[in-house]
């Protein structure tokens, strides 16, 4: 463990960056001692990236200096901060789908004599990574897409330590993982730090920080807000309020009324012995106007798998859905969608929206036929409409022409939101709300998804993280491999609950 | 700039002071399309130069310009293919196809309406089995359009026994001469234009062309926005099997015959020329005014090759290295674009 008085492996002073309008790193310092994990913090758009693509050499500061144990370097390429002994494993992990394990871990510096490859050693030296990373079980030939996003992290951090590296800049890699992965995953720090490498380590879960962490900073707007703070000790509030710059509790929005859970009224949604082989046995649940009802569950658990299901991105082997007495057409989600279902998928970037196009166009995107006069577009009625939605959600910036992909995570979340708003739709399928979302725009995110039941949507969802399924939802129906364990009113379920349902037997 | 600011602009202007009208046209322009302006500028210029008695007579730019309306209506069907995540290599073939079964002696007895509904019908059937074949059939548009470009050809060929059919209907024929001229226009042309405004119209001003701009831009996340994308597909295939009939009618009327060989790596130029005016090949962005100037710029180094007497050779390696000119340029400004 280290301790402040260790001399730096790394001292980062003064850097600052910008790019054309946006100045986002401005006189950032940032040191890191040998064999600590130094956790970084920042609401989306704080600098964080920016600064750790600096330090990976894909970004050149346009100030700053950059002192590597005890010597002044310029990382003029991402090879030149691997020489040094840097590595870093980005969020969007950086394989190669139809290579196999070995080959991933020694790309760009192959183990070969004269050009040719000696996959043999390769395939050793691997299996050898993978063993220090308490993961014998991969198999170094194997095919690295068909391993689960948590082995394809592994994938990763085996590349990085192949190379002579004494410090690992981790980008939220506890992101896609589940609970007992994360314990490996920390696990693996531990090790790494105690053989004397450095982490750097930035994530959303504050739980986490607390756990592993040695020391944090702080980022807001470019600046760090606060540097080398104790991981362990400094207290919540003061953290929330560094990244936000303003005191924020931490607080889910009440809950639906007593009436409008237990006796409600007619179901919106109905689905009755919905099953998908290999993913999850029969199900049953019901779906009132007004109430928010969360899946909780591991990964393969069906929590995903069954919302997918609902909205027709796969066809279940069994079972029927009928929303508003209607039945539903199963495996169709253009027929979802005209009865009034919405989905916020997982991933945001990959299946939700239109990366290339403005908030406007990817908010009207489900309603065009709205707009459609005969075919043509009302592009008017368009643009009036969608920056309705836009502001009725307060999404910034206010502006529906600007484009989706330069807006946080939080934003791009309530775009989604805004999309469906607009559609009209009855229920809304929520799978990861927050993911990738900063602790200052979850509280606001939560409100809105309480706000839209209130106003009569009915939602099912799906988040890997317990406390926001219980702070959220109002009945819970906890799953365990594909089958339902148990169903209750949130407020009769606490963590420590629902973890013993969702672990029991494993 | 990666939207496409031809309608972003105008709506803008509600919200601010009116800009100068110079400024606004400027604004409102892709500065992709602005470039391909200026490499055209720039073309005239050299025609201009190298050949001030020809290159700028009407005649010569009616050549220039009836040369490029047959390729043209095939870059507008071909455009919204490459937008909507597409690619259609058979559509030289299609032409080829639709040309020689809409003038077989059989098809010829029916005169002028015969022969056009001839090529229109076979393109768009050519169309249809392409867009089943990928939207049902689930198979990569590479290969279903590369199968169709083989057997199309093929059947061209034993259709025609090798062999031109001449055109004996009048009416069709009398298209491409002077006494059909409108204000001095070709109709050849006034088809081309009316093909790409309805190009134009269809992708910037209505539901369909921006579900083809949402299908080819990310396909997962408009299938769960509620699209229906085997649908869109297939409707983008049969719009370019239609231009290909349409384009087959035209180069009917132009030389008076049908043939098998018609319409030889018109795929390819389809492709370079929706290339350079800017649609990315991966789909999800492009505009039909950049094909167009895509395929103007292309008919003019043809023309310009022709003037001065030079070999197709020369002309090729020219084409060549507009169309890597053109994509390194446009990488340039859109890493810009992302940095900002």
């Amino acid at each position: 463990m280290a301790t402040p008085s260790t001399p730096p492996l790394l001292t980062m002073s003064g850097i600052t960056k910008s790019f054309p309008g946006v100045r986002a790193l401005d006189g950032v310092d940032l040191d890191v001692a040998a064999g600590e994990v130094h956790c970084l913090l920042g609401q989306n758009g704080a600098g964080k990236s920016t600064l750790i693509k600096v330090l990976a050499g894909a970004h050149q500061p346009d100030e700053g200096e950059i002192v590597w144990r005890g010597e002044r370097v310029a990382l003029k390429s991402p090879v030149a901060a691997m020489n040094l002994g840097i590595a870093t494993i980005y969020q969007e992990l950086d394989l190669v789908r139809h290579l196999s394990v070995a080959e991933n871990v020694f790309l760009g510096h192959e183990v070969a004599t004269k050009g040719f490859v000696r996959r043999r050693e390769a395939r050793q030296r691997t299996a050898e990574l993978l063993k220090r990373l308490g993961h014998p079980e991969i198999e170094p030939g194997r095919i690295v897409g068909s391993l689960s996003a948590a082995g394809q992290q592994i994938v990763s951090m085996a590349r990085a330590l192949s190379h002579d590296v004494k410090l690992i800049v981790m980008d939220e890699p506890s992101a896609a993982l589940d609970p007992d992965e994360v314990d490996n995953l920390f696990r693996i720090v531990a090790d790494l730090t105690d053989q004397g490498v450095a982490v750097i380590y930035i994530s959303h879960r504050l739980e986490e920080i607390r756990r592993i962490g040695d020391r944090v900073t702080v980022l807001k707007d470019g600046r760090a807000a606060a540097s080398g703070l104790p991981a362990k000790d400094t207290p919540t509030p003061k953290v929330v309020s560094l990244m936000t710059g303003r005191n924020v509790e931490y607080a889910f929005p009440e809950k639906a009324p007593e009436d409008v859970v237990v006796r409600g009224g007619e179901p919106v949604l109905t689905a009755e012995g919905l099953a998908l082989d290999g993913e999850f046995a029969p199900v049953d649940f019901e779906l009132r106007p007004g109430e928010i009802v969360g899946l909780a569950g591991l990964v393969g658990s069906g929590r995903s798998e069954i919302l997918e299901t609902v909205f027709g991105a796969r066809k279940p082997t069994a079972g029927r859905i009928t929303v508003a007495g209607k039945p539903l057409r199963l495996g169709s989600v253009t027929a979802a969608v005209a009865a009034g279902l919405g989905l916020a998928p997982e991933e945001r970037k990959s299946q939700a929206l239109l990366m290339t196009e403005s908030v406007s166009r990817n908010v009207s995107i489900s309603s065009l036929s709205r707009f459609s006069r005969g075919s043509w577009l009302d592009r008017g009625g368009e643009r009036a409409a969608t920056r309705a939605a836009a502001r009725d959600l307060s999404l910034r910036p206010d502006n529906p022409d600007a484009l989706i992909r330069t807006l946080s995570g939080g934003n791009q979340q309530k775009a989604v939101l805004a999309r469906w708003l607009l559609r009209g739709c009855k229920v809304l399928l929520l799978d990861e709300p927050t993911r990738g979302v900063d602790v200052g725009a979850r509280a606001e995110l939560y409100a809105l998804i309480r706000r839209l039941a209130d106003e009569g949507v009915a939602v099912l969802l799906v988040s890997s993280e317990i406390p926001e399924v219980l702070g959220l939802a109002d009945r819970v129906i906890v799953l365990r491999e594909g089958r339902v364990v148990h169903t209750a009113p949130a407020h009769e379920l606490d963590e420590h609950r629902v973890l013993d349902l969702v672990m029991e037997g494993s | 700039m990666l939207s496409s600011p031809e309608t972003v602009t105008a709506e803008k202007a509600g919200d601010r002071p009116p800009p100068s009208p110079l400024r606004a046209l400027v604004a409102r322009a892709d500065l992709r399309v602005l470039s391909l302006v200026v490499v055209l500028a720039a073309l005239i210029v050299v025609g201009a130069v190298t050949e001030p008695e020809q290159f700028l007579e009407w005649a010569n730019i009616r050549l220039i310009l009836t040369q490029g309306s047959i390729i043209g209506v095939v870059t507008v069907g071909m455009t919204l293919v490459i937008i909507g995540g597409g690619i259609d290599l058979s559509v030289g073939a299609i032409v080829a196809l639709a040309s020689v079964w809409a003038t077989t002696v059989a098809t010829q007895d029916y005169g002028f309406t015969g022969i056009l509904f001839t090529a229109v019908i076979v393109g768009v059937g050519c169309g249809l089995v392409n867009g089943v074949l990928i939207s049902y059939g689930g198979m990569v548009p590479f290969i279903a359009t590369l199968a169709m470009l083989a057997s199309a050809r093929g059947l061209a060929l034993m259709i025609s026994d090798g062999k031109t059919q001449i055109v004996s209907v009048n009416a069709v024929t009398d298209l491409g001469l002077p006494k059909s001229y409108v204000l001095g226009i070709p109709p050849l042309i006034i088809i081309f234009a009316v093909i790409a405004a309805l190009g134009w119209l269809l992708l910037n001003r209505t539901t369909f062309g921006r579900r083809t701009v949402a299908v080819g831009g990310n396909a997962e996340a408009a299938r769960l926005a509620g699209i229906n994308i085997n649908r869109q597909r297939l409707a983008l295939y049969l719009i370019s099997g239609l231009c290909c009939g349409i384009a087959a009618f035209m180069l009917i009327v132009l030389s008076g015959s049908g043939q098998n060989t018609n319409g030889n790596l018109y795929e390819l130029d389809a492709i370079a020329a929706a290339i350079i005016g800017g649609t990315l090949l991966s789909g999800g962005r492009g505009t039909i005014v950049g094909s167009v100037l895509g395929v103007l710029v292309f008919m003019t180094i043809n023309n310009i090759f022709a003037l001065n007497n030079l070999e197709t050779d020369v002309q090729q390696i020219a084409k060549g290295a507009i169309i890597v000119v053109a994509v390194l340029v446009q990488h340039r400004t859109s890493r810009n674009a992302a940095d900002a």
